[in-house]
């Protein structure tokens, strides 16, 4: 909170006075931040570097937290009501998965997060997401594109989700007890999230000849972002190895499966596109990322940017 | 101090969704006391469940009006919350409220089967009692209800999504 409440004794008053109570309990989410992981047990497993498990839950946390963020974007300009609501809690969830994993890279290895002023108030996930540059995020690349029409976002959350949700699956055995609990709730929001794209990618493709022609041009648009969603970064290979994370190589052929299911289900033939290419083998897992992600990082960082010893 | 710090808790209610207590709803996992200090462990609904903070501050608020000064909150995220830890009386007031109250959840392990069609539930109307309920959209007001609307009585209800 930043504003002092007012001096009731001051004669001149103020318009607020009769909101203000006598403590904090009128500001709706208290006047502080809050630890999306007070009270939980942030031990580290034995047998995994913290550096190795931070980073891999940044990716884990980026790729959600950016795609929550395009998302987001579409709050009000859905189609109707409906799928406002339904994008919109889609990107919330997301957005809880990318708090309680940034705040676990913050507790596993305290030199991932960005350098503040000193006295600076703000919490370790808000400095990773708000003080990073680009290239210090480390997700797909699929999550950062430019938002494309109502097909588009729709492809994107299936291919995402179909993903996310076969690692999040086997992420529910990991070593590290906080991983393993934020997948076991991400799953359950996953599946939903699964659903609702490919219930609309049925209903556009089975739809008029114009929703046919928007989603397969969607899916054509974004098919070569799909391969690097399930390559396997070194630092994935680390975890794995130690019980704590999961090699999305490990995955593909179940999510193949899915996919192939949807897309034999809406008469859509699997593009032909091959992958985004990385720069001297890197990718968005590296930090290379295309210049949408710069843009939307603006428009999103900005506000904390300006207020680096700002209490919200 | 007459009342213990449990008691206290329990009768805190959902932010979202007022007539749930916390125990009703499932939220409120432990409560403990040492030493006049308090400990309440709470467990998110979903992950980005804004209501959080809000139960937090609630919950110390009146435990502290109650004499409990020292107050802390954990949150607990193992195991995840399911919509079958809402009580029977939870489910009556969300009833009486309007609401209609989840089914049983699918606890099957192993991989997620991918559903295509609309999830089909056996439910009724909360306000005319009519089975003849079609789906709106399975994501509401708040991350844990889903839209339906009663073809009967033609009027629109949420329904607590099962988890």
């Amino acid at each position: 909170m930043s504003h002092s409440a007012p001096d009731p004794n001051d004669a001149h008053g103020s318009v607020f006075d009769g909101l203000l109570g006598s403590d904090d309990s009128q500001w709706a989410f208290g006047t502080d931040f809050e630890d999306p992981l007070a009270g939980v047990d942030t031990t580290m497993p034995e047998g995994v570097a913290p550096a190795a498990l931070a980073t891999y839950c940044v990716m884990l946390a980026d790729d959600a937290l950016v795609l929550s963020h395009r998302v987001s974007e579409w709050c009000s300009n859905a189609p109707d009501l409906e799928e406002d609501i339904a994008l919109a809690n889609i990107a919330l969830d997301l957005l809880g998965q990318a708090r309680l994993l940034l705040a676990r890279a913050a507790a596993a290895d305290p030199s991932v997060v960005p350098a503040l002023p000193e006295g600076s108030p703000v919490p370790p996930e808000d400095a990773l997401a708000f003080f990073r540059e680009a290239g210090g995020f480390r997700n797909v690349r699929l999550s950062e594109v430019d938002n494309g029409d109502f097909a588009h976002v729709v492809c994107r959350i299936l291919l995402f989700s179909t993903v996310r949700l076969a690692l999040l699956e086997r992420l529910r055995e990991s070593r590290d007890r906080v991983l393993a609990a934020v997948a076991a709730k991400g799953v359950k929001e996953l599946a939903y999230h699964r659903d609702y794209a490919g219930r609309w990618f049925l209903t556009l493709a089975q739809g008029t000849d114009e929703s046919r022609r928007r989603l397969v041009a969607a899916l054509d648009d974004l098919w070569p972002l799909y391969p690097e969603l399930l390559a396997t970064h070194a630092v994935e290979d680390e975890v794995a190895a130690a019980g704590v994370g999961v090699r999305p190589v490990d995955v593909s052929a179940e999510v193949e499966v899915v996919l192939e299911q949807v897309l034999a289900m809406s008469g859509v033939e699997r593009p032909e596109r091959r992958a985004l290419a990385g720069v001297r083998g890197r990718t968005g897992r590296d930090g290379l990322h295309t210049e949408a992600l710069g843009r939307m990082l603006a428009e999103m960082q900005v506000t904390a940017r300006a207020h680096p010893m700002g209490q919200w | 101090m007459t009342r213990s710090a449990y008691d206290v808790a329990r009768t805190v209610t959902d932010p979202e969704m007022p007539m749930l207590t916390l125990e009703d709803l499932g939220v409120l996992r432990d409560v403990t006391e040492e030493d006049g200090a308090v400990v309440v462990a709470i467990t998110p609904t979903y992950s980005g469940c804004p209501a959080m903070a809000t139960m937090r501050d609630d919950l110390v608020h009146r435990l502290r009006d109650a004499g409990y000064d020292d107050v802390r909150v954990r949150v607990e995220l193992e195991p995840a919350w399911s919509s079958d830890w809402i009580t029977e009386r939870g489910r009556a007031a969300l009833e009486e409220h309007g609401i209609s109250p989840p089914g049983p959840a699918d606890h099957r392990s192993g991989p997620v089967v991918l559903n295509l069609l609309p999830t089909r539930r056996s439910l009724h109307c909360p306000r005319c009692g009519a089975a003849e309920v079609e789906l709106t959209s399975e994501f509401g007001a708040t991350a844990c209800k889903a839209l339906y609307r009663c073809t009967a009585c033609l009027e629109p209800f949420e329904h607590v999504k099962e988890i």
